[in-house]
């Protein structure tokens, strides 16, 4: 039966998360923005040890949870919804601030990676750090100098020493978010995309772990943004970096098929709608600082009317909720299917490019319509139109995820529609 | 918890009306267009489909609980066919659908049994004004009690069938809240006036209807003495337009696909240029977004939820930009043919612009 009822222990998530964002971040939001690079410890040792409190906010399912459910008939039988609950989570802390959001610590896109495409030993090894006494982040280290959305341009290369039984890493990445909290600050890990023959093409692409404290792995540039400067945005650059052979992620051999590559691709089929989640929080910030504004000033909205007698500024304020609410069903369709196992790739990509045109679009016009109070730095409204634009670009940009839908849609590959 | 899966009752009755809309309507659509006319066995046989007998309880010789939702899905699943013929199957849910909402047990049990129980009959209702900012919740048309009797004395444009209409449900100013009255359509005072020539639905008939001190005994306003609020009857056209504006685009959509994989273009097909694949991607992404929408209002309508009304409002208004730009799109994407009267996405444009002006034409 077709049904929008949020379940309870995602309005319970809801709630609790609530008043983190408004008594952790909202405070510290103004303050960390423009004090870039600056760290939101307070932020991050609450949130490690309120995990627990909060449910899991981690990318990568949870093993002793699902565990103790599938010994559990009562608690078997209840449909799943651990990236449902993500999203409730991810778009609320977004809504306090999306900068201090992703300096979440606990498993994010690396342990998403790890999840998706590890063996169990590996998911043992590189997840249950996070559960530790000390707060680790981790990270995905994909973007190259000269690659981005391309990953079949990828330079960075792997070469196993036979001797050791090592990879032996070389080559530049950049944009690595939260790549400085998962190799410095933390003893964490980031997974880094790499060929182990670059004559191979997509093919030959695999993914590997590089923890904190490995000799050859460094962060060489602290990046300086547009918006959500609370995160920091990374260049790592690995120079005879020797991991572990079982550090690789995936099948250690190329073959011709892409499969190896496709799994790692089908990670973005549970992070794109993640991301999505981030914009709409940004976005509903926005609206209700709008909202909020006109009320003070005895602007009411009209639901309703035909459009011939709307203002503009209804008209305006109403295509926002509209489209905030259809990129959140979106959303939350795409996580559903997840969570139930069924293929979302179409969705997925769906959701999250309509999520970041429509974060993108509300903040834009709540500046504009907000006049100067929507421009100055007094309130926080012109940091969410800088914040929001990030989630049309990283985890593909809008235009990437339009070839994804598309393709998805005609039933072309990527050689068919480039 | 959250689902996106009808039941299997909805499913079968989806199933059936997938079969009526492709196997039935979409073949009649553009002769019907032509012609200007809806083959009366076709709305028959849409009508056993029994999509408003689903929604009548039994008491009102139905079989069924009122369901927004299904009337949603069934909705978008007739459009996809032919958005005249789909209207013109509805069209009885313009007088029962108010009736069971708002009004009373008499008139519930006097008005809805012969409707439901026959075979498809003119029952039709009048709401549009002709003027450019027509709205419903400040009529032009006006209701005065006199003694026991009403006198209605109005304009109305956009009335279905009203040519052969048995009875309507004609919507009024009464001390400025509109109201509706079920009136009788041979009524003194009650002049039909000629059929409409409009953009697009060229298939399905409407009428203007000019009202001079058209007399009804104080029993037929809809709701009793105490009148009805417009709140869920609103919510009703709003969501029954935006499941229809989804049904025709989504009939646009799939034409634009199959068109664009089959039709090639230096030495490639079509859709393996970016220029039209993200046209499609855009056009497939804001069908699904604004069903989802749908769906949640009538689902909200159904649960009785708090800001059900407002979400229809959202609804209806994402749906009529979201049908303009695709069917749009979809003329676009067949380029000069698209523009041929030989493909149907020409029709569908001229459709799918209606959904602004069509207030108070459908229900679910």
């Amino acid at each position: 039966m077709i049904s929008f009822e949020m379940p309870k222990p995602l309005i319970q998530t809801r709630t609790v998360v609530e008043t983190v964002a408004k008594n952790m971040m909202r405070p510290v939001s103004r303050e960390l923005d423009e004090n870039e690079h600056e760290i939101p410890w307070a932020y991050i040792e609450f949130m490690h040890t309120a995990t627990k409190a909060l449910g899991s906010s981690s990318m990568a399912p949870d093993e002793a949870a699902k565990k103790k459910k599938e010994q559990d008939p009562e608690k078997k039988k209840r449909p799943p919804i651990n990236y449902q609950r993500l999203m409730v989570m991810v778009e609320m802390l977004s809504w306090g601030d999306a900068g201090i959001y992703l300096c979440t610590p606990g498993g994010m896109l690396g342990a998403a990676a790890v999840s998706a495409a590890g063996t169990p030993e590996q998911k043992k090894r590189f997840l249950s750090r996070f559960t530790g006494k000390e707060p680790v982040f981790d990270a995905m280290a994909m973007t190259e100098p000269q690659a981005g959305s391309d990953t079949s341009a990828i330079r960075a290369t792997a070469i196993l020493d036979e001797k050791t039984n090592e990879w032996i890493l070389n080559g530049e990445k950049i944009f690595v978010t939260a790549g400085n909290k998962a190799l410095i600050d933390s003893k964490g890990f980031i997974v880094v995309w790499a060929s182990l023959d670059l004559e191979a093409g997509r093919a030959g692409i695999r993914s590997f772990v590089i923890e904190a404290d490995t000799p050859g792995c460094k962060v060489t540039k602290f990046e300086e943004k547009l918006g959500i400067r609370a995160s920091d945005t990374v260049s790592i650059v690995m120079q005879d970096c020797r991991v572990p052979f079982e550090n690789i992620l995936g099948s250690p051999t190329v073959e011709k098929s892409t499969k190896g590559y496709k799994g790692a691709m089908a990670t973005f089929d549970a992070t794109r709608p993640i991301v999505a989640a981030s914009a709409l929080g940004v976005a509903r910030a926005a609206l209700e600082f709008v909202q909020e504004k006109l009320a003070e000033e005895g602007v009411e909205i009209h639901y309703g009317l035909p459009r011939q007698k709307m203002s503009n500024l209804e008209r305006e304020f109403i295509d926002m909720e509209t489209q905030l609410r259809q990129a959140w069903l979106l959303t939350i369709k795409a996580l559903w299917m997840a969570d139930n196992r069924q293929s979302n790739a179409m969705v997925a990509s769906m959701s999250k490019v309509k999520a970041g045109k429509v974060a993108t679009m509300i903040t834009q016009k709540a500046v504009e319509l907000m006049g100067p109070l929507g421009y100055s730095r007094e309130f926080l409204l012109e940091k969410w139109f800088r914040d929001a634009k990030i989630n049309d670009i990283f985890e593909g940009t809008g235009q990437i995820n339009l070839l994804v839908v598309a393709r998805n849609i005609l039933g072309y590959r990527g050689s068919q529609l480039r | 918890m959250y689902s996106f899966t009808p039941t299997e009752e909805q499913q079968m009755l989806l199933d059936a009306v997938k079969r009526y809309a492709e196997g039935d309507i979409r073949p009649a659509a553009r002769e019907a267009d032509e012609k200007c006319e809806l083959p009366p066995e076709l709305i028959e046989k849409g009508w056993e489909l029994g999509v408003l007998q689903a929604s009548t309880p039994e008491a009102y010789e139905g079989f069924g609980d009122y369901s927004a939702l299904t009337g949603v899905l069934a909705a978008e699943g007739l459009a996809y066919g032919d958005l005249a013929a789909s209207l013109g199957v509805m069209t009885p849910n313009l007088f029962v659908l108010p009736i069971l909402l708002a009004g009373t047990e008499e008139q519930k049990k006097e008005m809805i049994p012969p409707v439901i129980e026959m075979e498809w009959k003119a029952y039709s209702a009048a709401l549009i004004e002709p003027k450019f900012d027509f709205d419903p919740l400040d009529l032009q048309t006006v209701a005065t009690k006199k003694g026991d009797s009403f006198l209605i004395d109005g304009e109305k444009t956009y009335v279905p069938y009203a040519a052969e209409a048995e009875k309507l449900l004609i919507y009024a100013s009464l001390d400025g809240k509109t109201q509706a009255f079920i009136v009788d359509a041979d009524a003194e005072g009650l002049t039909v006036g000629e059929k409409q020539k409009t953009l697009g639905i060229h298939a399905y008939p409407l009428y203007s209807l000019k009202l001079e001190k058209v007399k009804i005994p104080a029993s037929q306003q809809l709701g009793g003495p105490e009148g009805h609020s417009m709140d869920l009857i609103q919510a009703s056209w709003q969501i029954g337009l935006a499941a229809l504006a989804v049904g025709v685009a989504q009939a646009a959509y799939e034409y634009a696909i199959e068109y664009a994989k089959d039709r090639d273009v230096f030495g490639v097909k079509v859709a393996q240029k970016q220029a039209i694949a993200f046209m499609l991607a855009e056009m497939g992404t804001d069908i699904e977004a604004t069903r989802l929408l749908a769906w949640e209002a009538a689902w909200m309508i159904d649960e009785g939820k708090e800001g059900a009304y407002k979400q229809a409002f959202l609804a209806y208004h994402a749906a009529v930009d979201m049908v303009m730009m695709v069917t749009d799109q979809a003329v676009q994407i067949l380029g000069g043919h698209g523009y041929i009267r030989e493909h149907p996405v020409e029709m569908w444009m001229r459709n799918g612009r209606g959904f602004s002006t069509f207030t108070g034409l459908a229900m679910v």
